[in-house]
């Protein structure tokens, strides 16, 4: 990936920034200037939660270049809590476990690596709501996948992870 | 506007051609078609292509394959709506008879595929994706129609098998095309065991990665017979666009671009679905079938399956489809594969097709799909 497409299309792709339509009051997302709906110009940023669902899904055994290292994978549909549809790969959880419906959140995590001395590309990936791993906090009185607002930084994440929680925070 | 007819058709093998490249395909299906139709020059050539530069570091096929035909110095253009591109330079080649600016047209359809590795070409054909919102994501092409299809039997209650007769069709009807990349026919059972590729599209769900070429000469209806006893009329023709990306789909199990390019053709045409004789669809996947026969009137919402599961899309079904073997068993290379469906729908018409003749077949439409809906190219041609 080109570092000036990385650089402008980091709003969208580190906190979920689409827009919401001043008009017709409809968050869209990927951002677009002119609103699907009403077709007037619509450019008021709107920053999403990063809830959502699984609308469909797919495990990949045949990746695009750039994206071998992860195969097999699964993306999905994601149908945002605010209602726009989004594209994204599926983290931390088994295929198997992968059901239409599913509760989602985002996380930022490595999207592809553009050769030995090229970029890492990081992004917006979905994992499951409620948190799976074993390390993951355990409390009956309060489960950690209700007092989450800021999602939890992946180890693999790196320089981006405070801006992402700082915007997370403030959304 | 003119009445416009086609006067000539050409097509190449579908296949691996080791020997041949890009402008040699194409040069050979614009020979076959301009023998066919006996003319000796054509006014302008309209190249349908996707992925040349991608594949080939060639762009700029327009003046490429016009010269390397012998025809330096004609008007000759690329012409690109990714997997739509071959039916979009038809379109070209319509509008530019139909307005009286050329007589004589040629349209080419050319992909060459093959010179690449399959990570290359899986990487390249993502490009009739939104690239900074699917394919960055990881997506390929087959996961985007797999998405769909899984939501589609989830919606519906589908199960994967009832896809089958799609790619049993398909591979049934290609035994009888010499040109088809396929002659060999598959089983049930080997359709729900193939290797998965995207899950739950599995190998024979998809159309196969191909070289190929086919060509169609237009000219006016009024001068048409002083070439050819058999000239097929272009009786409508519409493109509709949609969403690159199927998460901005008001409703993504719906292919928008497909139902206003069938109504846009049909109200030309002043037809209906049931005045259609065989209908070639864009069966990439098996799921497109089901969308596109949907789109087009010839099914309800979430009932496009079923026309295969009770043996209505066979060569004496309710509305043959694919009747050459279509893009799965025929092939799809993709920039040619709407000029294929557009040539066998020509031998259909014109009661050349053989073994596969659909009976008293006067009316017969194509729907060439790029990308996963975002182009979708409704032609519906007449015998005179």
């Amino acid at each position: 990936m080109e570092v000036a497409r990385f650089w402008r299309t980091t709003g969208q792709r580190y906190r979920l920034t689409g827009e919401v339509c001043p008009n017709c009051g409809k968050p869209i997302f990927p951002p677009r200037d002119v609103c699907p709906v009403c077709t007037k110009e619509a450019r008021t940023p709107f920053t999403f939660s990063g809830k959502g669902e699984v609308y469909s899904y797919s495990t990949i055994h045949v990746p695009p270049q750039g994206f071998e290292r992860f195969a097999p994978y699964t993306v999905a549909l994601v149908r945002l809590a605010e209602g726009p549809l989004v594209t994204a790969q599926l983290t931390d959880v088994d295929e198997a476990e992968v059901y239409i419906g599913m509760p989602v959140e985002m996380v930022t995590r490595v999207l592809r690596e553009d050769g030995e001395r090229g970029m890492l590309v990081y992004g917006y990936k979905f994992r499951p709501a409620r948190p799976v791993r074993d390390d993951a906090p355990k409390s009956a009185a309060e489960p950690a996948h209700v007092s989450e607002t800021v999602p939890d930084a992946p180890a693999e994440v790196g320089p981006s992870a405070a801006q992402v929680a700082m915007a997370s925070a403030t959304a | 506007m003119r009445d416009v007819s086609i006067i000539g058709i050409g097509q190449t093998p579908v296949g691996e051609h080791w020997d041949k490249s890009l402008r040699e395909l194409g040069f050979q299906a614009l020979h076959a078609a301009m023998n066919d139709s006996g003319v000796e020059r054509v006014d302008a050539l309209y190249v349908g292509n996707m992925l040349s530069g991608e594949l080939t570091g060639q762009e700029h096929l327009g003046a490429l394959i016009a010269d390397f035909a012998g025809l330096r110095g004609i008007e000759a253009i690329k012409v690109e709506a990714a997997c739509g591109s071959g039916a979009a330079a038809l379109r070209v080649g319509y509008m530019a008879v139909a307005s009286g600016l050329h007589d004589i047209v040629a349209c080419v359809g050319v992909e060459k595929m093959t010179d690449q590795q399959s990570d290359t070409v899986t990487s390249a054909l993502a490009t009739a994706a939104d690239a900074e919102y699917e394919a960055l994501q990881g997506l390929s092409f087959v996961s985007i129609n797999a998405l769909l299809m899984r939501r589609y039997m989830h919606e519906y209650g589908y199960k994967k098998e009832d896809f089958a007769n799609f790619a049993i069709t398909a591979h049934a009807n290609a035994m009888n095309n010499p040109y088809a990349m396929f002659h060999t026919p598959i089983t049930r059972e080997q359709f729900a065991t193939a290797k998965p590729i995207a899950d739950p599209i599995n190998l024979l769900d998809s159309s196969p990665i191909a070289d190929g070429a086919a060509c169609v000469i237009l000219a006016p209806t009024a001068i048409a017979k002083e070439f050819t006893g058999k000239p097929v009329r272009v009786r409508a023709m519409a493109i509709a666009t949609d969403t690159l990306a199927i998460h901005d789909r008001r409703d993504p199990l719906y292919l928008e671009g497909g139902a206003i390019s069938a109504q846009k053709a049909y109200a030309m045409a002043n037809v209906g679905p049931s005045d259609i004789d065989l209908f070639e669809v864009h069966d990439a996947f098996t799921i497109m079938s089901a969308l596109s026969l949907e789109a087009a009137g010839f099914a309800p919402r979430g009932q496009g399956v079923r026309l295969a599961m009770e043996g209505e899309i066979g060569l004496n079904g309710r509305i043959p489809i694919t009747t050459m073997g279509g893009l799965k068993a025929r092939g799809h290379p993709v920039g040619a594969t709407g000029m294929y469906q557009i040539v066998e729908v020509v031998e259909q018409l014109r009661e050349e097709a053989g073994a596969n003749q659909v009976k008293n077949a006067r009316l017969g439409m194509a729907q060439n799909i790029g990308g996963s809906g975002a182009t979708v190219v409704t032609t519906i041609l007449e015998r005179l």
